[in-house]
This record gives structure tokens, C-alpha cells and sequence, in this order.
């Protein structure tokens, strides 16, 4: 610090000393807000907050990252699991920066975030001041609202619309600068009160009714309605109502990657996964049902494929939170605005009772089909070599479908997700639209600590593990109780999956070497071993699940198994590969 | 900014399905929400004719007018995303002849030349230009209406050495609408209940606020 920023300090401290300064304020804040666990690495613009943070050990659980990307990922695994809004310290400059591929992820994830920077005086806004960085420009693109705070007296009204702002609607990161002059500056605090209004901002749009009856008349003359849903259920938090409504109407429902646990594995009206790695019958179904009922979900190229073969001979029924949802990609028949908590119940006393027994048989027919083209051999192989497949298979045994499963971003991802069980809601946390390798470890951690009565499972590939593995760091200095499962074939696997199938196994880069997993865990005082043969497998799983305390188990498998069924980019969803 | 003129007619529909659409936005007066407004445009590739910033006719109510030749699909994904931004109200398209919509053009010219041409006098006559200044060297003349009449002007100076041009964005009112004030109070209306207390600081922000 030089003398201009220490004078500046002293002026702004000794103001008045009954005032509370803009830095204590933000914990107030964060305590009436209910926050009790921060994720985040200090560094000078930020060091008066942190300094404020000491003087809270009780009330604020902090947890040191090892770099700012995973703090970040951390709170979006917090918010996940808890439904809580995550909240994120950085200081300015590449602190800030370090945090955007997580604002990009969390933002096209729609999980709630308040980040807060530390930023330069404000006196040196513009100067290419040391570690000055343009931050609420640099993450305009990828945050719901962002602020700048300059003057302490902003903060209760800023943090009170961050955090409004974070968590209703569909809900997404905000993040808010503030200048080092304004967390030393003191100012008359005058207590507290969050909000729930802002006048420019509508978070649910009006629900029509009028637009549900036409609804509702199109499901009850639908022969073969089907039911997509996404994690607008989850973060609506109607799990229950959306139950309701498929089971009225005898509607087969299938997820998307983030939908993934609000129904139930074992449900009968679930009949799997949707899009590029989804499972066979309900692509394939996509574009043979009449009315297709999409819920809380964005229709994602991954999940539609070519678009103009889509769904084209069905009536498409669009509920979402967000209107600027509605028609983006998919041209809908009939708009249902509004939260599904609210929209889903109108709905549900509208329609018909009804069991549509033929079409469900429909999805069971390609289900065996699949399971005999696919499956069996994925889950039992017949060679030497382990596949994802099994291990994943074992670890629903042994969990019995209680645990929460954090995956990174790759083949283990789509096999994680496809035959994961769940019996649970906020029980898959994985990063569907950035599809962020890297965010499988960090996010787990979250995870753990946004529901520490869980079995957190992290389950990661060789690659991905490799891009945050410092935050093994984190894990053993906070003494957190994560399993973690990697899952290794020496590739980048899924890339090299498309070299195999669409470049000629021209395989550019994809071989990746890793260290020695198990030696690096040991490094942190975290045991585990590696596995390669089948019939240490389960004993090592329950050793996993059985231990107190962190656990890294390296598994072996094929080095270039591939992920089936597949629908190959630019095909439409009737053109799925079962190989 | 693009500035190729544009048809004669009011609203003529190009092949391609493109036409001129101005885009009203009212929002907060919020540093920042200019370019959260602007990289709607530039993420999709889409180039922004005109753009004005302005007061409304609500106080404390900032008013975008945003010019783009696009399809009517396009600009309708376009205002849904500038709607869904936190502190924007309310955003409308409109073609050009649901609108009322003038464009202001300075010209600076040689002083000798006017002074000399009788032509040139009549010229700017004939365009109903105003003299907005008149130095020893130069004189600067303001015309104000659509841009295919602020464009002839141009090129009918161009002979005589016109030395500066410059024209501002469009501003356009819509036919139809019967203002934001009524809006505005709709949009207050959803107000709070009575469990709910307002934040004091949230309606003095403009006060608040010091750089």
C-alpha cells in the first residue's frame, strides 16, 4: 500500500467512530440474509472485508480455496445441494477474473450466486491501478445484474437487490464490485431489511389462465403425450406438483441432464434421459409423441439435435419461468408462463385422469432394446477391462440411490448421469450448459457443504480432475468427507470419441498423461487406492463409502470405450446410435 | 454504424425478410445498462443503426430508441432478451410507419462558397436547413427529418466542399402508445404486501450514488 492509500484509509476510518464500516456492514448483511458458509481467496483489494471476516468465526463459516475458479464452482455445488444462494469473495483484478468461467457456467445453469470483488480505490477507477481490472464490464455477459459500489452507503441497498435478484425468477450469479474506500469507509448502518420488489424487474411473469385451459384441452386429447422436464421443477421447488401432474395424466416423463433427480429414478412414468447421450426411447419417441410438454427446460441443441426434425409432427406445450424462453428455439404451440409451482397445480385439476398404457409400452420396448444393444454389455462386460458403465452400476448399489453425485464434464458425465439412481431431489449436480471440465472436484465440495448429512460422491475423469486439483488442498485443511471417484482411460475421452468416430481416429491431443493419483491424495493425507480388476471393485466402493473422511479411488477402464446411445451432431433425435 | 440509406417508403420488406425496426426501451438510469443493452446486439452479430439515449417522458425513466434491420422473428427474441434485463421495464418494436421519427444532420461548409453561390443558398432553402452558426471561414447548417432527406442534402453539398457532416441517431415516438406513465404505476403496483418492508435506500439510488 502506498502512502495516498494509507492516508485515504485513515480519513475514511476516523470519520466517526460509532459508524460501522462498509466491510462489517457486508457481514450483517450476509448474516441476515441467513449466510453462514462463504466460499473464497483473499488478496489486497478485498483485505479490509477479510479483515472485518475475523472478527465473525462463529457466525461465518469461510472456506479457503486454492484458486478463485474453485470457490466459485464450490458455491454453485452449495447452491445446488442446498437451494441456498451461494456467496463468493475474490479480490479485484485476476482474482475477478478467475471467477468468470464460473459466472459463465452458473449463469447458463441458472444457479444463484452473489459474488463480491474487492476492487481498487475508487479514486483510482481508470488508472491501470495495480491489480485493476474492469470486472463489472468483463462479467456483464455473464451475470444476471452486476454493480459497482463506490460509496459504503450503497452497500445494504445493493447486497439487499443482489441477493433478491440471485434467487428469484429463474435464478442466476450477480455479482457486486466494491472499492476498497467503500468496505474501510464508515457509515450510519441503520440495520437491514432484505427486499422482495424491484420496479424494473418482473422475476414471474403473470400466469394466464386462459393459456393453461388450451393446455390442458391438448393433453386430454393427446393419444401419446410426452413430457420433458428440466431443472426449472427443482429450482421451482415443485417436485411435488410436477409428480402430481404426470401421474394424473399417465404422462411419461423425461429429463435433461439438470432435470436429472426431481423425478425419482424408479418411478414408472420415468423413462430416462434426453438428448445427445440420452437413452433410446425417449429421443427417439420425441418425434412420434402428439403433444409434447416441455417443463422448466430451454431446449438446448444437446437436447433437441436438428432442429428443423424436431419434434415437428407434435403440439408443443412450452411452461417456463422465463419469457424470452418461450419460442427461442422451439416454436410452441401453446405458452405457459409462470413458475411450474404455481402453473403446474392449475394445470394438474384440468386434466383428465388417464393411464395411456399403450404409448408407455412404447417407451419399454425401446428400453429393452437398448438395454440388449447397449446396457448389458456396458454394465457386464465380457473383456478384461473395467467400464464406467459397472462402476457406476456398483456404486447405485451401494448407495441405494441416497447419495448426491457430482460429475465433471466428459464420457464419465453422460454415464454418471444416465445410470445414476436417485430417490431423492438436488441429489445430481453437474455443469450441463458450460460444460466446464474442472468443475466436478470444487463443486463437490459445495456439495458436501451445502448438504452435510449426505454421502457426496464426486465422480470426475482423468482430464477434468487435472484442470482443479489443487482444491485437494481444500479438502484436507477443512477436513471435508468427499468420496471421489476417478474415473481413468489415459484420454480425454470424449473428445476422442469424435476424433474415433467423425476424424478417422486421428486422435490430436486427446492421449493425456496423469500423475499418480493415489501418491498425490497421499500428499494431502487423503487414502485411497487404485483399482483395475473387476473383482476388487465393490470391495474398494464400500471402502470408499465405508471410510470417515476423504477418499480418492482410482479406477482403471477401458482406454477407448465409447459412449452409446448417441445422436451424432447435426442428426435429429430419431437418428440416435445405439452404436 | 451502419449508414447506408434506406428506402423511400415507410416500411418496405427486403427479400431476405429484414426491415427497419426502431426498438423503444424504457429502464432504470443505472451506469451500465447501455452496454448490457448493446452486447445483446453484438453477441448475435447484429449491427446497430442508430442508437439514442435519452430521458422519457417519466421522470428518473431512461428511454433507448435503437434502429436495426432485421427480421421480425429476430428483433422479437431481441426485446424479449432486453426485457429480461434487471433494470429495463419495458421494451417494444415498431415498424416505421406504426412511428413518428426524426434524425438531426449538422453540415459545415465553406462560408466564401454560400456567400458566392446563389445555388447553394437556394439549396439549403429548398431543404428548410437553418444557419445554427456563421464564422469567417465556415457555416454550419441543421436540417432535421429522415435520413434519405438528410442524405440528399449531402450529396447536393458535395459539389460545393462540404467540409464536416454529421447526423444523430433516430428519435421516434410510437403512434399508439399512450405514454409510460400509466405503465409505470402498473409496474409499481406490484408492490410488496403488507409483510413485506420497502428498502429504504432502493428509491434513493440516484442520491446514494457518488463517483
Amino acid at each position: 500500500m502506498n502512502t495516498i492509500e494509507l492516508e485515504e484509509e485513515k480519513k475514511l476510518t476516523t470519520k466517526n467512530s460509532t459508524n460501522v464500516s462498509g466491510s462489517v456492514a457486508v457481514f450483517e448483511i450476509l448474516l441476515a440474509e441467513n449466510v453462514k458458509t462463504v466460499f473464497g481467496y483473499p488478496g489486497g483489494a478485498i483485505m479490509p472485508i477479510y479483515d472485518a471476516l475475523y472478527d465473525y468465526p462463529d457466525r461465518i463459516e469461510h472456506i479457503l480455496t486454492r484458486h478463485e475458479q474453485g470457490a466459485i464452482h464450490a458455491a454453485q455445488g452449495f447452491a445446488r445441494t442446498s437451494g441456498e444462494v451461494g456467496v463468493v469473495f475474490a479480490t479485484s483484478g485476476p482474482g475477478a477474473t478467475n471467477l468468470v468461467t464460473g459466472l459463465a457456467d452458473a449463469m447458463i445453469d441458472s444457479t444463484p450466486l452473489v459474488c463480491i470483488t474487492g476492487q481498487v480505490f475508487a479514486h483510482l477507477l481508470g488508472t491501470d491501478a495495480f491489480q485493476e481490472t474492469d470486472v463489472v464490464n468483463i462479467t456483464t455477459p455473464v451475470t444476471k445484474w452486476n454493480y459497482q459500489i463506490t460509496d459504503a452507503t450503497e452497500i445494504p441497498s445493493v447486497l439487499a437487490k443482489a441477493f433478491y435478484i440471485a434467487k428469484s425468477g429463474r435464478p442466476g450469479p450477480v455479482l457486486i464490485d466494491i472499492t476498497k474506500n467503500a468496505q474501510i469507509q464508515k457509515f450510519d448502518f441503520e440495520g437491514y431489511k432484505s427486499i422482495n420488489h424491484v420496479r424494473s424487474y418482473r422475476p414471474k411473469p403473470i400466469v394466464r389462465k386462459e393459456y393453461i385451459e388450451e393446455a390442458a384441452k391438448l393433453i386430454n386429447e393427446a393419444k401419446k403425450p410426452f413430457v420433458i422436464f428440466g431443472q426449472g421443477v427443482i429450482l421451482g421447488e415443485a417436485e411435488k406438483e410436477f409428480k402430481a401432474f404426470i401421474e394424473k395424466g399417465g404422462i411419461p416423463a423425461a429429463w435433461t441432464i439438470l432435470g436429472l433427480s426431481a423425478l425419482p429414478t424408479d418411478h414408472p412414468l420415468n423413462v430416462g434421459m434426453l438428448g445427445m447421450h440420452g437413452n433410446y426411447g425417449p429421443n427417439v419417441l420425441t418425434n412420434d409423441c402428439d403433444v409434447l410438454i416441455a417443463v422448466g427446460m430451454r431446449f438446448d441443441d444437446r437436447v433437441t439435435g436438428r432442429l428443423d426434425r424436431y419434434a415437428k409432427q407434435a403440439k408443443i406445450i412450452h411452461m417456463d419461468i422465463d419469457p424470452s424462453e418461450i419460442d427461442k428455439n422451439v416454436k410452441v404451440t401453446v405458452p405457459v408462463w409462470g413458475d411450474c409451482k404455481e402453473t403446474l397445480p392449475i394445470l394438474t385439476q384440468l386434466i383428465e385422469k388417464k393411464t395411456h398404457k399403450e404409448w408407455l409400452q412404447k417407451f419399454e420396448e425401446y428400453k429393452e432394446k437398448e438395454k440388449e444393444k447397449c446396457f448389458d454389455k456396458d454394465l457386464h462386460p465380457t473383456t478384461d477391462a473395467l467400464s464406467m458403465g459397472e462402476v457406476m452400476n456398483l456404486l447405485n448399489e451401494l448407495t441405494d440411490g441416497n447419495a448426491v453425485i457430482v460429475s465433471d464434464v466428459g464420457q464419465h458425465q453422460m454415464v454418471a448421469c444416465r445410470y445414476a439412481k436417485f430417490n431423492q431431489t438436488r441429489s445430481n449436480v453437474t455443469s450441463g450448459g458450460l460444460g466446464t471440465m474442472g468443475f466436478g472436484l470444487p463443486a463437490a465440495i459445495g456439495a458436501k457443504l451445502g448438504a452435510p448429512e449426505r454421502t457426496v460422491v464426486c465422480v470426475a475423469g482423468d482430464g477434468g480432475f487435472q484442470m482443479t486439483l489443487q482444491e485437494l488442498g481444500t479438502i484436507m485443511q477443512n477436513n471435508i468427507n468427499l468420496k471421489m471417484i476417478i474415473l481413468n482411460n489415459q484420454f480425454l475421452g470424449m473428445v476422442r470419441q469424435w476424433q474415433e468416430l467423425f476424424n478417422e481416429r486421428r486422435y490430436s491431443f486427446t492421449d493425456i498423461e496423469s500423475p499418480d493419483f493415489v501418491a498425490l491424495a497421499q500428499a494431502y493425507h487423503i487414502e485411497g487406492p487404485n483399482v483395475s480388476e473387476r473383482n476388487k471393485l465393490k470391495n474398494a466402493l464400500k471402502e470408499m463409502l465405508d471410510h470417515d473422511g476423504a477418499y480418492l479411488l482410482e479406477v482403471m477402464v477401458g482406454k477407448e470405450h465409447n459412449v452409446f446411445p448417441m445422436v451424432p451432431q447435426g442428426c435429429s433425435v430419431a437418428e440416435i446410435r445405439l452404436s | 454504424m451502419n449508414s447506408k440509406p434506406t428506402n423511400m417508403s415507410n416500411s418496405s420488406i427486403a427479400a431476405s425478410g429484414k426491415q427497419e425496426y426502431t426498438i423503444t426501451v424504457y429502464s432504470e438510469d443505472q451506469i451500465g445498462i447501455l452496454n448490457r443493452i448493446s452486447i445483446i446486439f453484438s453477441r448475435r452479430k447484429i449491427n446497430i443503426q442508430t442508437l439514442n439515449t435519452s430521458p422519457s417522458e417519466v421522470p428518473g425513466i431512461h428511454r433507448f430508441n435503437i434502429v436495426i434491420d432485421e427480421t421480425e422473428e429476430v428483433i422479437k427474441k431481441l426485446v424479449r432478451q432486453i426485457e429480461k434485463q434487471v433494470d429495463v421495464l419495458k421494451a417494444y418494436y415498431n415498424t416505421n410507419d406504426e412511428i413518428i421519427w426524426q434524425e438531426m444532420a449538422l453540415y459545415k461548409v465553406p462560408t466564401d462558397i454560400i456567400a458566392e453561390k446563389a445555388k447553394v443558398e437556394r439549396l439549403l432553402h429548398q431543404f428548410g436547413a437553418r444557419v445554427v452558426a456563421i464564422r469567417k471561414d465556415y457555416t454550419v447548417f441543421e436540417t432535421t427529418g429522415h435520413r434519405e432527406e438528410t442524405d440528399r442534402l449531402i450529396s447536393a453539398l458535395e459539389p460545393y466542399g462540404l467540409i464536416e457532416f454529421v447526423r444523430s441517431a433516430r428519435v421516434a415516438i410510437i403512434k399508439e402508445s399512450e405514454g409510460f406513465h400509466f405503465k409505470v404505476k402498473e409496474f409499481e403496483k406490484q408492490q410488496p404486501g403488507e409483510e413485506v418492508i420497502e428498502n429504504e435506500y432502493l428509491d434513493k439510488q440516484s442520491e446514494v450514488f457518488t463517483m
